[in-house]
Order: structure tokens, then sequence, then C-alpha cells
């Protein structure tokens, strides 16, 4: 062994150890940036390891009035599958199973491995194969389900209907499109949204509160288990369950009544504004628009000439014809036009300046109460020219009209009530302004005179008549309707617990709630006269440029604490007394008594046989 | 002669032995949340898992540990070469009895369901080696035939391992030179071979890399033809007469290379290379003027220095793109660890960073990494263990790591220097060059600041071969260490 030391290059370990501390200071210099200056690594990690599992709730189920459940959820299953895992799949036999061919599933395949089709595609997780099996569907396919390796089953819920009505109240669920994810954050693709009716207004009830499982997913995609054990995991709220205020066999009923035919019966409870019935017919079975076949079904009513999918009692936009006259009445009694005797003539109809409304034959001259129960013309033209001819109450033409225009509005017209419903429209309530333009400032109360008899520029929705109806009920003021009765664990919107008066005094109510007596005792609605109570009513036929007159009904009953208001509004169909009159008497005795008399059964069946519409025959 | 009277316990080096100890403790932490699985959860402690498993090498390694102090110094000494002849036979015939591993030949089967990678132990016998020639031919290493003779000694076994398919652990060797260096090796040699890797590294990884933005000037090229400058410019500092030469030549050449990049990124875009070129050439000819003006002939040199290195990296350059066929390339890049990406562009590189870069300050906390368990990050238990060290225990933790391997390597160089034998001293400085370049290469690579080499992080990664071979090494210059004190005290 050497015995000196070798101190010619000592100083070297100066240079080795300088190197050292240099690399390990590079490093920390490296390190200091890294995690203290870089800010996004710790997302990046994150939306590597996390997987973000959506627990869905289960939606809110609805019920009528009375507590008979209408709508729930029945389970559906999903049929998942892992690209990795599924090789060796005997498909002829699998597609037998399922009831698809060979050709569907090839180009299912496809569309799954496509990146732009399916942009979170990775060959180890699961991806949606078919999806909303029904029970029945899927029976067969889940005994051999251990067959398809990599083919898997997850279970969700589709909505389902106990009785085949109401589909216009009710409405459905389908898959949310992008307008709705850009609106809302808390939808993601996929997820299920309620598109028309109950279903789209009370989406944010029904639906409940997505849950959250937080899963740690490895580099190839596979769940690992629970971040944190489950720390931070957040349970699915359910959806609350909704009470509606229709009662299903009325509904049921009016449906039956309106079948064939085009047009709408809408009942509200006159001291709450609830909407027992809303019929819009055509209508559909709500129950085909579930599942898978919803697409395709959806496209059939969209493209049906009779417009199924429109909900005509509060997007028909309608001539309320002779309804609208006590509307008129109450508004000449509120503004001194005239007086409970006020007495106008008529032969035969409205002549003045070479101007004529007609009329049928009746007695004359009339005061208000009888004409309102023979629905004379002449006696609303007459009121109308002298109001917007009073130059001593008005300084022109449009402050009557203005004057006038509030009246409507403080009725609930021109605008929409504002029920609990997507798509309500507002009707046509014409003002100053309108005339204006129309006429270029040349016009008066004769122009324009048709309004009075609820003609000419004036429409209204079924919904917006029957509320008129229940304004008269209750003596000048209503609830704005609402179809939604009780949400669990909720209060309902103070907006359909308030009374909105009229600007009519009461003590008006009571001369036209007479009128519209008498016209059940002797005037044009004397079909719809009962032993069991009082009924008030009051026809329309509106005349229709474009064909048949359509036939209308506006009630209540009975008279003293009315429990029912209601409009009957039947397209071409005539007289009011021909389809709406008879219509509504049935509506009124199924609702008031709890069911129909033999011989009202027996009626509703005629009623239920007689087909306006031309159907596409034989099929 | 109460030589024995004195315990090896009293003259070992216990602070050493405490880096030792306290490095495999934080290794061991970092094994169990590397390789923590969720599904089966489980005792870390349990044996069938890696962490059970690394606390049994950690045992045995101690043992080991114990073992190697208890032999004499001198009976190792003397046994060197045969340490050597054995290990090198062992290293030939390894390729023939390994089971492919990953595409590694380096694992032999030993039964029991474990294996164990010689190449591990073949370092404590090169240096072992290395040593003992040195010493007894009392060799001065500043001589070419010599430096050559001792260097054939490390590069056989580089050359054995190549064979295993284990490029990574061969380049391990090359920390010799850093030996070599303290020995006498010419620090320019040193110098010149840091150059030509840092060249054909920094070159190669970066060749088609837009630099700056711009898309005519390559990272690569730009770089290293920059380098270039720096380095002669520095040449000029440690070897000129006059400091004011180096300040004019590299400020001078500075100022224009960076106003050609403001230029290309800015006004036009345009290949900023061919100016840094045109310095380099500047600075060629005035320092050959300076040497024919001043008759100083190492300023010469260092413009023979510019001119080789340009033309080494435009050489290199031209046989990597058009001599070499694609794949051929490929493998090239692959060896050198350029291209050790199964998924693409950078996927393991980034993942580490983005593991190490989610820890902050104090780090996500024992078991709670994500990045690592999850497997995001590649080897997350062996070569990239830094990764699960920096997102559990944050820059603190990484701190701490890095500043008790800097502790252990000072440590090291201390007690080299205090060997009297050139034997003790040599082997000591083989033992520290190789644990700083273990250091250099894997915490660089995980920081992508080095190219991937696969090798592991001393006292850090998982496996038994790699534990037993760093302890082999480090005890058995502590045995030489405390044979040093127990002869100091007599």
């Amino acid at each position: 062994m050497s015995e000196e030391k070798n101190f010619d290059f000592e100083r070297r370990k100066w240079v080795l150890a300088a190197v050292t501390v240099g690399i390990v200071a590079v490093y920390m210099c490296r390190l200091l940036y890294l995690q203290l200056m870089s800010e996004d690594f710790r997302a990046q990690a994150d939306s590597n390891a996390f997987y973000h599992r959506v627990q869905y709730p289960a939606r809110g189920a609805i019920r009528d009035r009375k507590g008979q459940l209408l709508v729930y959820n029945q389970p559906a299953y999903d049929i998942m599958v892992v690209m990795n895992e599924q090789m060796g799949v005997d498909t002829l036999s699998m597609c037998r199973d399922l009831g698809i061919d060979k050709e569907w599933y090839i180009k299912r395949m496809a569309e799954i491995k496509d990146p732009r089709r399916n942009p979170g595609y990775s060959r180890y997780t699961q991806q949606l194969f078919m999806s909303q099996l029904s029970v029945e569907e899927f029976s067969g396919f889940r005994e051999k389900l251990f067959h398809y390796p990599g083919f898997y089953v997850q279970k969700r819920a589709i909505r389902q209907y106990e009785r085949p009505i109401g589909a216009h109240i009710l409405g459905d669920v389908g898959e949310v499109g992008p307008k709705d994810i850009e609106s809302d954050t808390y939808y993601r693709m996929g997820d299920y949204i309620g598109k028309l009716g109950v279903e789209r207004q009370y989406e944010k009830q029904l639906r409940g509160v997505k849950g959250e499982e937080i899963l740690l997913r490895d580099a190839r995609g596979r769940i690992k288990g629970h971040y944190q054990g489950g720390k931070f995991d957040r349970q699915p709220v359910p959806g609350k369950n909704l009470t509606l205020s229709i009662d299903a066999d009325l509904q049921a009923l009016g449906e039956r009544l309106m079948e064939g035919k085009k047009g709408s019966i809408v009942a509200i409870e006159p001291k709450t504004g609830e909407i027992l019935c809303m019929v819009s017919s055509p209508t559909y079975d709500p129950r085909i628009m579930v599942g898978r076949q919803r697409g395709k079904n959806n496209m059939l009513l969209s493209q049906d000439v009779n417009k199924p999918l429109l909900n005509r009692a509060i997007m028909g936009m309608y001539p309320p014809g002779s309804t609208f006259k006590t509307s008129q009445a109450l508004t000449f009694l509120q503004e001194g036009i005239i007086s409970p005797s006020t007495a106008y003539p008529c032969s035969r109809g409205f002549h003045f300046h070479g101007l004529t409304v007609g009329c049928h034959a009746h007695g004359a001259p009339l005061p208000l109460e009888p004409a309102i129960a023979t629905s004379c013309n002449a006696f609303f033209c007459w009121g109308l020219y002298n109001m917007f001819g009073n130059r001593h109450k008005y300084s022109s033409v449009q402050d009557a009209m203005t004057r006038w225009k509030d009246y409507m509005v403080s009725m609930g017209f021109g605008y929409a009530l504002g029920v609990d419903l997507p798509g309500e429209k507002r009707g046509m309530i014409p003002n100053a302004a309108f005339y204006d333009k129309a006429y270029r400032g040349a016009w008066s109360g004769l122009t324009i005179i048709s309004i009075s008899i609820g003609q000419g520029e004036v429409t209204l929705t079924p919904l917006q008549i029957a509320n008129l109806g229940a304004t008269i009920a209750n003596r000048g003021w209503f609830i704005t309707p609402h179809v939604v009765k009780h949400i669990q664990d909720e209060p309902l919107d103070s907006l359909y617990r308030t009374r909105r008066y009229t600007m009519v005094d009461r003590r008006y109510y009571d001369y036209v709630v007479e009128g519209m007596r008498r016209a059940v005792t002797g005037g044009t609605c004397r079909s719809a006269e009962t032993s069991d109570y009082e009924v008030c009513g009051k026809t329309g036929t509106a005349q229709n440029p474009h064909g048949r007159d359509h036939s209308a009904f506006m009630g209540f009953a009975p008279k003293d604490d009315p429990k029912i208001a209601i409009c009957v509004y039947v397209e071409n169909g005539e007289w009011g007394a021909t389809y709406g009159v008879p219509i509504g008497a049935l509506m009124m005795e199924q609702y008031i008594n709890g069911r129909l008399s033999a011989s009202s059964e027996e009626r509703a069946q005629s009623f239920q046989a007689r087909h306006i519409i031309k159907q596409t025959e034989d099929e | 002669m109460n030589k024995d009277k004195i315990s090896i316990w009293q003259s070992l080096d216990w602070v050493t032995v405490l880096f030792y100890v306290s490095l495999m403790a934080l290794g061991w932490i970092s094994v169990c949340g590397a390789s923590y699985d969720y599904d089966a959860g489980g005792s870390i402690f349990d044996f069938a898992s890696r962490s059970g498993k690394q606390l049994m090498w950690i045992a045995t390694a101690l043992i080991l540990a114990v073992v190697v102090l208890s032999i004499d110094e001198h009976i190792i000494e003397s046994l060197s070469y045969i340490f050597y002849i054995g290990m090198m036979a062992v290293l030939l015939v390894t390729p023939f009895l390994a089971h492919d591993t990953k595409g590694s030949l380096s694992w032999i089967d030993v039964g029991g369901g474990f294996k164990l990678q010689p190449a591990e132990f073949a370092k404590f016998a090169t240096a072992l080696c290395v040593a003992k020639l040195i010493d007894g031919y009392k060799m001065n290493l500043s001589k070419w035939p010599q430096l050559l003779m001792a260097a054939t000694v490390f590069i056989i076994p580089m050359g054995l391992i190549v064979m295993q398919k284990e490029t990574g652990s061969a380049l391990v060797y090359t920390a010799f030179f850093l030996m070599c260096y303290r020995e006498g090796m010419s620090g320019s040699v040193l110098f010149a071979g840091v150059a030509a890797v840092t060249y054909f590294v920094v070159g190669a990884r970066y060749a088609e890399v837009p630099f700056w933005g711009g898309q005519q000037t390559m990272t690569g090229q730009f770089m290293v033809l920059s380098l270039i400058h720096v380095f002669t410019s520095l040449l000029l500092w440690v070897y000129g007469e006059i400091r004011s030469d180096f300040f004019r030549l590299f400020f001078s050449g500075l100022l224009v290379i960076v106003c050609a990049m403001l230029f290309s990124r800015y006004v036009m875009p345009f290949n900023a290379s061919w100016i840094v070129l045109l310095v380099l050439a500047a600075d060629i000819v005035y320092l050959t003027l300076l040497s024919f003006k001043d008759q100083i002939l190492r300023y010469f040199y260092i413009a023979l220095f510019a001119l080789i290195s340009t033309g080494f990296y435009y050489s290199v350059d031209y046989v990597l793109s058009d001599v070499l066929m694609p794949h051929q390339q490929t493998r090239v890049k692959v060896l050198l660890g350029l291209e050790d990406d199964p998924r693409g562009a950078g996927y393991n590189v980034i993942q580490a960073q983005i593991a190490i870069g989610s820890g902050g300050l104090r780090g996500k906390g024992f078991l709670r990494g994500t990045q690592t368990k999850l497997k995001y990050v590649p080897e997350q238990d062996t070569d990239f263990i830094f990764c699960t060290v920096g997102e559990e225990e944050g820059f603190l933790g990484c701190c701490a790591v890095l500043l008790l391997f800097l502790a252990l390597i000072l440590r090291l160089i201390v007690l080299a220097e205090h060997q009297y034998y050139t034997f003790g001293r040599v082997y000591g400085y083989c033992v520290l060059s190789i644990f700083l370049f273990h250091l250099f290469i894997n915490v660089g690579m995980v920081l992508g600041l080095t190219p991937v080499i696969g090798i592991p992080l001393p006292f850090f990664s998982y496996g038994g071969s790699s534990l037993w071979g760093f302890t082999l090494l480090l005890f058995i210059f502590l045995r030489m260490d405390a044979g040093r004190r127990r002869s100091q005290h007599k």
C-alpha cells in the first residue's frame, strides 16, 4: 500500500464539490419553478385523476288533485360496452336478443369509436351502446348477459304515465339540447330535461339535485375507488313530487268529448284559480313520448297537419265571439255608458251610417240582462258606439280606446295570464296606437265596432275565456290560473295565491251574472239547464273567415258559491249551442256531481262520436 | 498492537451512516406512496406489497452493511481483482441466463421469485479494481497511456452492460471520469467530454423544436452554437492573459446574438442560427489573430476548440439526420433516452412534471398523491420515485432529499480526502461520483432537465439489487475509512 498522499490535485476537490452544489442548486430552482410558481399543475393532476360520476336523483312524481298518480318513474336500461373487453362476442346471437340487425350493430360500434361523434371515448371505460331499453325489451338480454363479455347494464329511469291523458299539461322529458346546456351549467350531455308542460315549467323542482361521486381513475381510465373514502361525495337529492289541480276524471271526460274535434276545454275553480282540466284537441297519448321511440313519435306529431303538439288552451288565439259581450257590459256599466235599465233597439242588427252588424230575431228594444241572455249584437254595438263617441268623458276616440283597453287588461286579456305552463300566448287586445297605424288616424267607434262582440282584432286564448268566466263567478276578481296545486315541501308562488281585481265594481257583476243565468233558463244556453244546480252561461259563435264558425261556451256553476268556471271552444263547431253548451254542461255535471248520469253518459258518447276533423280515413 | 481493541463501531463515520439511514427511511416512505394500491388497500407492511418487500430489502441491506463492516478492509482490498474478474464473468453470462424483462436482459432469476441485477454489483467491483490499479501502479492519470489503462477497467463493464440492453446502467460508468479528474486527468478532457455530450444531447433533443415562436430557427442548432460561443469565451477567461479580451469577445458576441433573436422575433423571421455561426467565425478569427499578435499558442488552441466544436455538432447532425435510416435514428434516440415515449411526445416527462408541480409547497400528504398511485407517472416506484416525493411531500420534502444527498456527497469528499492511501481515496471518489451521477441524471430526468435514462435514485427506488449494490459500495468505503481511523489511533 502506498504511503504518501497525493496533494498535487487536491484542490480539484473544490471543483467537484462546486459541481455537486451547483447541480443541487439548479434542481432546487427548477423545483421552485415547478412547485411554487406554476399554477396549473394541480388542476392538471386533478383532471387526470378525478372522475366525477354523476348520480341521478329520482324525478318527482306527478299526481292529480285527488292524489291519483299520473306520472312516475320506471326503470329502464342502458346497455354499455367496454371496447377493450368485448372481444369474441357472438354478434348475431346478441343482435337477435336485443332485437337489432347486424348493420345497426356495426354502425353503432363505428360511431362509438369515432372521436368526433364521441369525444370522451376510451377503450377501457363504459360507452353507451343502446339507451333506454324497457323492462320487456331488456328481459331476454339480461339472462344471456354473461355470454357477452364487455357488455354492461346501467340502470336509469324513464317516465311512465298511468293514464293516456293530459299530454299537453304533463309534457314530457327528453335529452338536453345544446341550448339548455349553455344556459344552465347544471346540465351535462346526456342528461334529461322537461321538454313541455309541467315537466318543463317545474323542471327545477322535479329534477332534484344530481349527486356526485368523486372516483379515482388510473392512467388507463379504470376506476380505482372513491377519493378519500368518499368524503367529498354528494348524495343525490330526489326531485319533489307535484300535485296538480287537474281532476283526472274531468280531464279524461273532456278529452273524450273533444275526440275528432279541434279546440279546447279549460275549467277553473274560481275561488282558487286552480285549473281543473285543460283539454287541447287533437291530443296524443303521452306514453308514446317515452324512451327510445320518443324521437320518431315527436317527429310524426310535429308533422301532423292538425298540430296535436300545440296546446290550444294556452296557445290558440281565437275570436271570443259573444262570450266577450259580458266583458263589454261590465265596462259600459262601470264607465256609466249604460245603466242596468238602458235599452237599445235591434232590428235584426245594428244599422248605422250604412254600417250593419247582423243579429238574430228577438224582441227589441232590449235592456242589458235579456241582451246577454239572447246575445243581442246590436246592444253591444250601441254601447261601444256610445262609449267611443262620448266626448264629454273622453277627449278623443284614442282616449276612449285607451280606457277600454285598460278594462280589458284588468280582466286578464291582452297579456299572458301567467299560467304555470310554458308557451302561453297573450291574445290580442288592440290599443289606440294599433288603430292609428292601421287606419292612419282616421277611425272612430264605428270603424272598430266588431270588437264589442268579440270579433275583429280581438283574440283570446281559451284559458283567458275560462278565466273571464271565473272572474264573473267571483264577481270581480280572479287568481292567476295554474295547474300545480301543491309542490312537496315548497310553497306555491305568491302569484297563484293573490287575488287580482278587475276595474269593475262587484255590484255590476250581479247584472251580468243574472244575464248569464237567464241565458241558461231561457236564452241561448238552454240545454245546459239542470235541476241539480244553477248554471250561468254565455254562448259564442265566432265568425271564422277561413271556414265554418267556431262554437264557444263560457259559463260557471253553481251561480252562488261557484265551483267551476269553464270555457269550451270547438273550432268549426258552428253555433255555440251546438257543441259548446252541451259539452260545457256535461263537464260541469261531471265535476260537480262527481259522475255523469246515465242519460248524460249516453249524450257524452254521442258527442265523443261526432267528429269534425276530416280524418285521413282508412287509418 | 491494540488496534483490535478499538471497536469498529467507535471508528465508524456515524454522520455518513445517519445520512444513509435517513435517505433509506425517506425512500421507504416514498415507495409506500408510489406503490399503494387503491383497489387492494391493505397494509403498507404487508410483505405481498412493494412497500413490505422494500422493508425487507432495507433490513437485509442493513445486515449486509454490518457484514461488510466486520470484514477486514485489507482482505477486501486484496480481493479487488478477483471481485472484478468474477463480476465481469457474471456480466458476460448474464444476457444468456436472463429472461427478457421489458426488453432488458440484465435480470437473473435466483429462485424464490427473486431476481438480481448483476450490473448493480459490478459497480463496487469495478471501483475496487480501478482503485487497486491506480494505487498499485502509482499511476498518474495526467498521462494519456495510464489514463487509457485505468479507463479500460470501467469501459469493459460498460460494454458488457450495453450487451444486456441496459444502456442507462452502462452510462453510469462514465461517472468514473470524475474520479479520473481528481486523480490528475486533464480538466480539458472532462470539459471536452461534457461539452461533446451537451452538444449532442441538446442538438438531438431540440433539433425539431422551433425556437421562441419563430419557425425558421430551430432550438437545437441555435442553442448549441450559442453554447460554443459561451464555452469559447469561458476558456478565454480561464486561460487568457488579459480579462478585457474575454469581455470584448463574450459581450460583443452576446450582443449580436441577442439582436439577431430580437430581429427574428419582432421584425422579420429568419434563421438566427446563421448569425450565431458568423459570431463563431469572428471568434475564431479574433483568437487566431490574437495568438499571432501576442505569440501565445493557447489562444490558437481555444480557436481550435471553437472550430472543432462547430464541426462536431454539424457532423453529428449530418450523421443523425442524413446518414442514418429513420429506424436507426429512433434507435439512437431511444438509446440516449431521448425517445422513450409509448404515448407520444413527452408524455412521461410531462406527467412527471405534473406530479411534482401538483405537490406545491407542502405536498398532498402521505399516500394522498394521485398522479403516481394511478400510474400516470411511469415506473413510479423505481426510476420516477422522485415524483412521489414531489407530489406527496412538496417543495420542502424535495429540498430535504436533495440537501441530504448533497450532504452525503460532500461528506464523502471530505472522507475521501482524509484517506492516507491512494486506494481508499480513489475508491471513495468512485463511490461519490456514482452517487452524483445517479442523482444528476435521475432527478434531472424527472424534472425534465436531462434525457430520460432509466437509472434508479440511490436508496429511494424500489428494488433489492440496487439497494444492496449501493450499500456495498458505500459500506466498503466506510470500512476503509474506519480502518484508517483505527490506524490513526495506534
